[in-house]
């Protein structure tokens, strides 16, 4: 018998602004013992097509169209929210995005085991108790007894996913929905990750929905992939015959997307550096043990002109800290940063000044680094001015030159960032960086807020930027496959030291360092 | 943590003493002294009475007088109540007033949070709106107002409650707690609906849905801890205020407290009454506010542990 099967579900919300259809005739159908990849970008009503079966979607605004809904022989749509809650957390389990904020901060990690239990099962808390250790050893989180009682702040990201994995599976539920369970962790992690699901899911012989906006994170682990957009399913096939032959063009451009090969190189036979870090250092106080904590650990490298430089490290690497050194936006405890002949972390605000205007930099998250009060114009027209690479006169027609340069509308001009959506967000802030003629722009994670085809066409504007303005750039990035398509080198560091440095290209081929070859190893394997 | 308790009563020296000294020199700035009354006294008498109370001394060793005494643990005589000791008076003063202040706390409590889980839980919709707007009433409604508006409906109207006393009838008690407890009621309703609003929207709510818990387990377990740190932050400054704001429906009911020694002992010019009482509710401020400090951060996993990695290291 199926597990779970939906026909013709149509979802759609009703708010002030009118109708929107969020899933619209969409069926599909999972068994005992298969993975479904769910794929699609953000909003194209993967994540909803789950959810609502459960009654996990607010009601209203959201509401059931049509559709007919069998899980393991009972027809959903039909069930009271009582009985809905009654599957919930039992035969059916789900996991999140994001382990971080989908733990309560507030209860330890052994209560949030062990309600489902007691809750769905009326286990005793000893009996529960033991169940969740069990569960804790099984899905690898050491020294499980004591770590029973902790809270979720005291578990590093992967480990909290291990946790949401466990009492996801705590009741031994028949189907498991995975919403993204690998976005927000770094890419060894995600492996490890998703070696469990796959590890578990066959001991159970579980049925697994995996929704994810990650063709590569889906190609390894699922049976059948179905690909949908803006509400419809447009393609499902089983995973191989899918990746060989996608038929629908949508799926050949997801296809595309993922960013793959390598660039053609910038001179780096140059011997003269834009920019050359020598033994950089910088501490943070660590406000728990009073000690000084190397976020920076003496790292030398240099940026030629119109290089791009790649800098690969997990999260808490120190790599975004090593942009911010050189910026001076953080004090840099000792070493050297030499731009152009001139040493900066010497300089005083005023003298760093005109250096300011020289090395620009992009951030990651497009929504909070854009001021909501300021138009697009204001936004881009503030740094000319004051850098004095506009005047008055001439600074509407630059500023209209910069918006066809980032490849906005002219007349979007007079608009305020919440109009924009998050690619063009984006631009407006790579047009921000771009506005004082920078000659060296450091990009911290500038596209990993972004859904992959937007991230394509970010990227494929930075590179034709970088050629155009004869810029050079600082790329740091927690993913390999990006930096491989756009960067000349590639250096990466872990705990603050550098590891390795290398033309990319050598670097993938002939990696010299465990850790380099593990990342790599990651980042393939997906 | 010893040692940030210790840390914060020690910030409280120099507030209290800059309290004492403002009082001290703003209240001799009025016009008039505590020997001053519409029938007058014979100046001999008068001369003699201000010897007997040092008041005949330069201001500079007045305070430093007080300041002495006060060292000691003395806040000296009543200038209006001959006999009487400051702090016995405050003493017999305060049962009554810590009462009301307790009673009215716990109104504002449970109607304040009732009032915003309920309004939280169905944001934009009449649950919402009608008891939110009560609470705005509640907060623009003086006590002077609303305390002889129940007493008009529920004492002379409904004959329900006795309308004046304390502990003498049956139910005196609930109409000054009422009163008193109101304007709180509408703020702790504010506060609650905020942090509810903010904690029902996290993604942690969303899977204690997703385990398929009662929604009442959600609510209480799940939200309302997170919900209510801003609440428990409020009530150490909101438990002071009652204490310190008592006197209009201690006179409007007749309770025997200590606001109308408060008030009373401005207008009699009883220096060190007024000192007295203004050091006293300073230093109930001052606790009762590390008191809420202490509370909401203990409730907070993440800064409970910061607060006893620091009293380990330190103490």
């Amino acid at each position: 018998m199926t597990l779970l099967s939906v026909e013709n579900l149509t979802v759609k919300f009703h708010t002030r602004n009118g109708v929107t259809t969020a899933v619209d005739q969409v069926s599909f159908s999972v068994e005992r013992g298969e993975i479904l990849g769910i794929v699609g970008e953000s909003g194209s009503g993967k994540s909803v097509s789950c959810y609502s079966l459960l009654g996990l979607v607010p009601m209203p605004p959201g509401k059931i169209e049509s559709g007919r809904v069998m899980f393991d022989g009972k027809e959903l749509l039909s069930m009271s929210e009582d009985e809905l809650r009654e599957l919930r957390g039992d035969d059916v389990a789900m996991i999140f995005q994001d382990p971080m904020t989908c733990l309560n901060p507030f209860l330890t990690i052994g209560e949030q085991l062990i309600e489902p239990l007691i809750y769905h099962r009326n286990y005793t808390r000893q009996q529960a108790r033991e169940r969740a250790i069990e569960l804790m050893q099984e899905t690898g989180i050491q020294q499980a007894e004591t770590r029973f009682d902790a809270y979720p702040h005291e578990f590093s990201g992967g480990m909290r996913q291990r946790v949401m994995i466990a009492m996801a599976l705590i009741t031994e539920p028949k189907l498991l929905i995975a919403d993204e369970p690998t976005t927000a962790l770094d890419v060894t992690i995600q492996a490890q990750i998703l070696e469990l699901v796959a590890e578990l899911q066959k001991e159970r012989n579980l049925g697994v929905i995996f929704i994810s906006h990650d063709l590569a994170v889906v190609r390894d682990l699922a049976d059948n992939v179905m690909v949908m957009k803006e509400g419809k399913v447009v393609e499902r096939n089983a995973t191989a015959q899918l990746f060989a032959n996608p038929t629908h063009p949508y799926t050949q451009q997801l296809l595309n997307a993922v960013p793959n090969g390598a660039k053609a190189y910038a001179d780096l036979s140059q011997d003269h550096a834009l920019l050359k870090v020598e033994a950089l250092t910088t501490s943070f106080l660590d406000r728990n043990s009073g000690q000084r904590i190397k976020a920076v650990d003496a790292v030398s490298f240099d940026i030629k002109r119109n290089e791009i430089l790649g800098l690969v490290g997990e999260s808490g690497s120190g790599k975004s800290t090593i942009g911010r050194s050189i910026l001076k936006l953080v004090n840099a405890d000792s070493g050297k940063v030499i731009f152009d002949d001139q040493e900066l972390l010497a300089l005083n605000r005023k003298a760093m000044l005109p250096y300011r205007k020289r090395i620009q930099m992009i951030f990651q998250d497009p929504y909070a680094s854009l001021n909501p009060r300021m138009t697009v114009f204001d936004a881009l027209a503030e740094p000319m001015l004051y850098h004095g690479v506009a005047n008055k006169q001439t600074v509407e027609s630059q500023v209209l030159d910069l918006m066809d340069d980032v490849g906005l509308a002219r007349k979007a001009v007079k608009k305020y960032p919440h109009e924009f959506s998050g690619g063009q967000r984006q631009r407006i802030a790579i047009g921000r960086a771009i506005a004082t003629k920078p000659e060296l722009i450091i990009a911290d994670e500038p596209v990993s807020a972004l859904d992959v085809t937007i991230q394509k066409q970010i990227l494929a504007l930075i590179f034709q930027l970088v050629e155009k303005h004869n810029l050079s750039m600082l790329f740091v990035s927690h993913d390999l496959s990006v930096v491989r398509s756009l960067c000349d080198r590639v250096m990466v560091i872990q705990h603050g030291k550098l590891l390795e440095l290398a033309e990319t290209e050598t670097l993938w081929q002939s990696p010299k360092n465990d850790y380099t070859r593990k990342l790599l190893a990651a980042a393939s394997g997906m | 943590m010893l040692r940030y308790i210790g840390l914060r009563l020690l910030q409280a020296i120099p507030v209290l003493f800059a309290v004492i000294t403002a009082t001290f020199f703003l209240i001799r700035q009025a016009p008039g002294g505590p020997f001053d009354a519409e029938k007058p006294v014979i100046p001999a008498v008068k001369r003699a009475l201000e010897a007997k109370y040092n008041l005949d001394l330069p201001m500079w060793q007045q305070y430093l007088h007080y300041l002495g005494d006060l060292f000691k643990g003395d806040m000296g005589p009543s200038f209006k109540y001959p006999g009487w000791a400051v702090h016995d008076l405050i003493l017999s003063g305060l049962p009554a007033t810590a009462e009301l202040a307790l009673y009215a706390l716990l109104v504002a409590l449970l109607i304040g949070v009732a009032a915003g889980v309920s309004a939280a839980l169905k944001p934009n919709t009449a649950r919402d709106y009608v008891p939110m707007s009560l609470a705005m009433l509640g907060i623009c409604m003086p006590t002077f107002l609303l305390g002889p508006l129940l007493v008009l409906i529920f004492g002379f109207w409904l004959q329900w409650l006795p309308i004046s006393g304390w502990g003498d009838l049956p139910g005196d008690k609930i109409l000054p707690s009422l009163t008193l407890g109101a304007a709180y009621a509408a703020y702790v309703a504010r506060l609650t609906r905020g942090g509810m609003l903010e904690v029902m929207s996290q993604d942690y709510i969303r899977t204690a849905r997703a385990k398929g818990l009662p929604e009442r387990v959600v609510i209480v377990k799940h939200a309302l801890r997170g919900g209510l740190i801003p609440v428990v932050a409020f009530l150490g400054p909101a438990f002071a205020g009652l204490l310190a704001g008592s006197f209009v429906v201690e006179t409007i009911f007749q309770i025997p407290g200590l606001g109308r020694f408060y008030v009373q002992a401005a207008f009699n010019r009883d220096y060190t009454m007024i000192l007295g009482t203004t050091i006293f509710l300073s230093t109930l401020i001052i606790v009762f506010n590390l008191i809420s400090d202490l509370l909401a951060t203990w409730m907070n996993p993440k800064l409970r542990n910061q607060l006893s990695t620091k009293a380990g290291g330190n103490t």
